[in-house]
């Protein structure tokens, strides 16, 4: 049977003397969907990061456990990680600007294994972003932030990932634009038997696909919330986070 | 059957008119000129494999550049080896120094990287005005070999040998653009951290980006000194070869295979025509002054303006 499961453990982080994440520790259970809460400027993108490999943790550990097999990620490039099947949507969506839609999707499954897949996933992520079989000529960098998105996440999906981290998919985004992506996000995850780790500062639209959550203050987990109720009526979330 | 792209018949169309132009015209100027403008063509498309493909500017291709007319030097003072085979070594030389170069500062982002790439240059200058064997600081003066196969003079042999390694280059560059390993390198120079957790193996496709570029280069400066007969530092490892690399791809429009080519072409068939009629002084300025123009005017060089001229999106 498939599993997949994120354990992260006192991890510490930060860019020069600046320190970020005072001993973080998180794990993802198979196919859960857990939200990362909390404003700006306290840790959730680096922690993002730091899972991906892009920002090299100082001390903790991060372990990816697949298939009952135990994998330390510290050390590894983020495209190691994303063979791995960890993929990454990132935060302001990073695509490539000059290049297509369809060759930025291209570029999702450059490596070997996801290019044997290439052909369903392509299918697949047309399917559920019919705009962007539509717009498949576009240039990337020419459309509206909210199919910038779709890209963002078709692109994702299409490194074949058991994994899907997330990073802030509201930023830039009209209302009425989150609130869709949300529901896709939710809608892939299901179909695609995804397990999900959500940075969000969209508190609302985030526990709406949340099966639990962490609130994350000053590069500390402040709270851990077992359910989206548990984060909804908890008074760290309504003092730190909602500002009541 | 399958189709034979246009791509191909132009080529081959092209080394035939060279060929027919070998044993028709005889004024040796002509051979000359041809000779600098393709091979300021060869350094502008290897220049742009990893200047313009993959985002990384480099300010040291007149390092290769020389790096390959003394490989070629060396080894036919040592050895007395035959042209293809100095090509050949000295393709070899200068892709293992874009190698290594590659590995040592690929990590280093934009104008560091240039910096670097121009400090390489001044080493491997300092390294040739030492070495005494080949000619050192006072330079080297290189007999042409009295072969020139079928051709009349060996002139005309030199230009046709550097026909074939444009032509050579032009189809490697082409296929790079188009490839996939070509998209993996248009992501790395529109976000390179993207490109990576996209799964791009970015450092390997810089390295084979560096290298190529580094192949390119030295084979452009084999012939070299069997072309000019004396060879200085000073000459060859010339700041406005460098200039002359970025500044043509830069002109023709660097995202596409086929700029280079145009700017190349353009650029340096305006020098020649400049160095005979007016002065030979007044080249760098207008080279200068054309890429001002194109920097501020057409950013996106020659191939840009066609397809906005067009309509159609890039």
């Amino acid at each position: 049977m498939a599993s997949s499961r994120l354990v992260v453990e006192g991890l510490e982080a930060g860019y020069g003397a600046v320190r970020v994440l005072h001993g973080v520790s998180i794990n993802v259970e198979h196919g859960e969907s857990v939200v990362l809460l909390g404003s700006n400027g306290n840790g959730k993108s680096t922690l993002i990061k730091c899972i991906m490999g892009i920002v090299p943790p100082t001390a903790g550990s991060i372990h990816f456990e697949r298939d009952g097999e135990r994998i330390n990620l510290a050390g590894k490039s983020p495209q190691e990680i994303v063979g791995l099947g960890i993929s990454l949507v990132p935060e302001g969506r990073r695509l490539f600007p000059a290049l297509s839609v369809e060759e930025n999707l291209l570029l999702g499954a450059y490596r070997a294994a996801a290019r044997a897949r290439l052909a369903e996933n392509l299918a697949f992520v047309f399917e559920v972003f019919p705009a962007l079989r539509e717009r498949r000529r576009q240039l990337a960098g020419s459309m509206s932030g909210g199919e910038q998105q779709m890209v963002a996440v078709a692109r994702a999906l299409m490194t074949e990932p058991r994994i899907l981290l997330i990073d802030e998919p509201s930023v830039g985004l009209a209302p009425i634009l989150v609130i869709r992506m949300i529901a896709k996000i939710k809608e892939l995850k299901e179909r695609r038997n995804l397990t999900v780790l959500m940075a969000e500062q969209n508190f609302n639209q985030a526990i709406k696909i949340a099966d639990r959550g962490y609130i994350i203050v000053h590069g500390e987990i402040a709270f851990e919330g077992r359910s989206a109720a548990d984060l909804k009526n908890n008074d760290l979330v309504k003092q730190y986070y909602l500002g009541l | 059957m399958k189709k034979i792209s246009p791509f191909w018949i132009v080529v081959v169309a092209v080394i035939i008119a060279g060929l027919v132009f070998t044993s028709t015209v005889k004024n040796e100027y002509y051979f000359n000129a041809a000779y600098v403008v393709l091979q300021a063509l060869l350094m502008a498309v290897a220049w742009n494999v990893l200047g313009g493909f993959t985002g990384y500017v480099n300010f040291g291709s007149a390092g290769f550049f020389a790096v390959g007319a003394y490989t070629a030097i060396a080894l036919d003072k040592a050895f007395g080896l035959p042209l293809p085979l100095l090509i050949l070594a000295s393709g070899t030389v200068c892709g293992l120094i874009g190698l290594a170069l590659g590995y040592l500062t690929l990590r280093l982002k934009g104008v560091y990287f240039a910096i670097a790439t121009l400090a390489m240059a001044i080493v491997f200058e300092t390294l040739v005005v030492n070495w005494a064997y080949v000619g050192g600081a006072k330079g080297a003066y290189i007999l042409t070999p009295d072969s020139h196969l079928w051709f009349d003079s060996y002139i005309q042999m030199l230009f046709m040998v550097m026909l074939l390694l444009a032509l050579a280059a032009i189809a490697v560059s082409r296929y790079l653009n188009s490839s996939r390993l070509g998209r993996g390198l248009a992501a790395i120079r529109d976000d390179e951290v993207a490109a990576e957790c996209a799964g791009v193996p970015t450092l390997r496709l810089k390295l084979i980006s560096a290298t190529v570029m580094g192949v390119m280069m030295g084979v452009a400066g084999a012939p070299y000194p069997f072309f000019v007969t004396f060879v200085d530092p000073v000459s060859a490892f010339n700041l406005f070869i460098a200039v002359n690399s970025i500044a043509m791809p830069m002109i023709g429009g660097t995202a596409h295979w086929i700029g280079p080519v145009i700017g190349a072409l353009l650029v340096g068939s305006l020098q020649e025509i400049i160095t005979v009629t007016v002065s030979s002084e007044l080249n760098i300025l207008f080279v200068g002054l054309m890429l001002v123009g194109f920097i501020t005017l057409a950013p996106q060089g020659i191939v840009g303006l066609v397809r906005k001229f067009r309509g159609r999106k890039p």
